[in-house]
């Protein structure tokens, strides 16, 4: 599976939010290597989303050293070459999806890539078609349902031929019908991708291995063990009739 | 939620560039808001009217939407005939309605319609996709643009964050009545609003920062050069510029 190119590498990564002294993230070590399939479960407030936005440069560590794809990245200008290489699916597909159709906003990162309009609309279609949402091309992006708009802002993300995606939240919101089409789309990926969520049927469907966070540290498979525990009702024939 | 009913089409005017609808529209309605006299602003009217018609608009989805427009125009007439000064044509007590004030609300309803309808017929012909391209081809500043294109884009996000604050307010027992208390809580609601929005605007940057913005507008909607559009350019800016000086001259 994973080869031993290491594409990210989070070394000692300390981040606390401003004006607050509490370490959201703390000397943090992370390496994702070419292939790697990594799910996240971590509890609220452990500093998930706080990592993915530090990989992307959008959040600047107090100290600690980013390298991805072998460069060392400090300042704003290191990671503009590196964003477009790393793809980010926000928790909230509203926030990602601005143009007002769905076209325009599937093409709006080859564009600024400096693909010609033709050369963006062909990426932006094709990455459509393979996620089956080929019908929507044209839509209005706000009249969009919530699966959809999920759908189309993981197309935006995939039209930039990133080598790794971080997805985070992928499934928040969504009803089984979207989550299984995105266990498929996953899982025919041929990229690396880092998954943060908080159901487990989700992750183990799609990642290798299933890593944690606790006191600002990621604690790996040899640290924690996730587990299902089986359990037994008295409450009658029927115990969980609302599933 | 912003519909957009009169932008689908196939009429001519649906076809026609939007950098071109632009201009047209503002040179007219320019023109229309500068006239004087009455006959001339019937022209503009008879104008207004053809383009509505070559639009191919549903004139009943037309006329609602001068609706809001028809309650602004009653208070003009409301107010103008009995507060302008002139020759009295009615009496009553201390109650009079002078002719000047009864020729300018006229006057003011001929040219508000006007230009409503010339931007109907123009501008509503368009998605608002489409409005910012032109306008961006038009030359104006990209952060204009953005701003149109963000504001529409957005603002059903914020209604509806709006309407899922307030149900919580309502769920647990608000009832607006006039008092303080209600008063505080909008104002609860407006804070709130701002604070979301503003937090949802640093986020979409972040998003776009994700995806190799910089600074740049870029856009999709390609417009085969046509002969007509620039016919249809010229005929309007030369029509309304004819009206003008013809007013100039023979009134």
């Amino acid at each position: 599976m994973a080869d031993n190119t290491c594409i990210i590498r989070l070394e000692d990564i300390s981040y606390a939010y401003p004006g607050t002294g509490a370490k959201v993230l703390d000397h943090l070590n992370l390496e994702i290597f070419q292939g790697d399939r990594i799910g996240m479960i971590a509890p609220n407030g452990t500093g998930k989303t706080t990592l993915l936005h530090t990989i992307m440069g959008l959040c600047k560590p107090d100290g600690g050293t980013i390298t991805i794809f072998g460069n060392t990245l400090k300042q704003e200008k290191d990671f503009l070459p590196v964003r477009s290489k790393i793809g980010l699916l926000f928790q909230d597909s509203d926030d990602q999806l601005f143009c007002p159709t769905v076209m325009e906003d599937v093409a709006f990162g080859p564009l600024n890539l400096g693909f010609s309009r033709d050369e963006a609309v062909d990426m932006a279609k094709k990455t459509l078609e393979g996620l089956g949402m080929g019908a929507f091309e044209q839509s209005i992006t706000h009249r969009l349902s919530g699966g959809q708009k999920r759908l189309v802002a993981l197309a935006a993300v995939l039209a930039m031929n990133p080598r790794v995606l971080l997805l985070d939240e992928p499934t928040a919101g969504l009803d089984n019908t979207v989550k299984e089409r995105l266990i498929r789309i996953l899982n025919h990926l041929d990229i690396s991708y880092l998954v943060i969520s908080h159901e487990f049927d989700f992750v183990s469907a799609v990642t290798d291995k299933i890593y944690s966070m606790e006191n600002g540290r990621i604690l790996t498979d040899a640290d924690i063990q996730i587990h299902h525990h089986e359990h037994v009702h008295k409450h009658g024939l029927h115990p969980h009739t609302y599933k | 939620m912003i519909e957009e009913p009169f932008a689908s089409g196939q009429s001519f005017i649906h076809t026609m560039e939007p950098r071109i609808k632009i201009p047209a529209a503002f040179a007219l309605s320019l023109a229309a808001a500068l006239c004087k006299h009455f006959p001339v602003i019937w022209v503009y009217l008879l104008i207004s009217l053809i383009l509505v018609f070559a639009a191919q608009l549903n004139f009943r989805a037309v006329v609602k939407r001068l609706k809001p427009l028809f309650w602004f125009l009653l208070m003009i007439w409301v107010i103008l005939p009995l507060t302008f000064e002139g020759r009295e044509v009615y009496r009553y007590g201390w109650v009079r309605i002078t002719e000047p004030g009864l020729l300018l609300s006229a006057m003011i309803t001929f040219k508000s319609v006007t230009i409503v309808l010339i931007f109907t017929a123009l501008v509503a012909t368009m998605t608002v996709a489409s409005l910012g391209n032109g306008l961006h081809r038009l030359h104006i500043p990209d952060k204009l643009v953005f701003l149109l294109l963000m504001c529409y884009r957005y603002i059903a996000v914020i209604e509806d964050e709006y309407n899922r604050l307030l149900r919580a307010a309502k769920f647990r027992g608000f009832v607006p009545k006039t008092n303080l208390h209600s008063y505080k809580t909008f104002a609860y609601l407006a804070g709130m609003l701002f604070v979301r929005a503003s937090l949802r605007a640093q986020r979409v940057h972040k998003a776009m920062l994700c995806r190799g913005f910089n600074g740049k507008f870029h856009t999709l909607d390609v417009y085969p050069p046509n002969r007509l559009n620039f016919i249809f350019l010229t005929a309007m800016v030369c029509m309304s510029m004819g009206l003008f000086i013809g007013e100039q001259i023979w009134f």
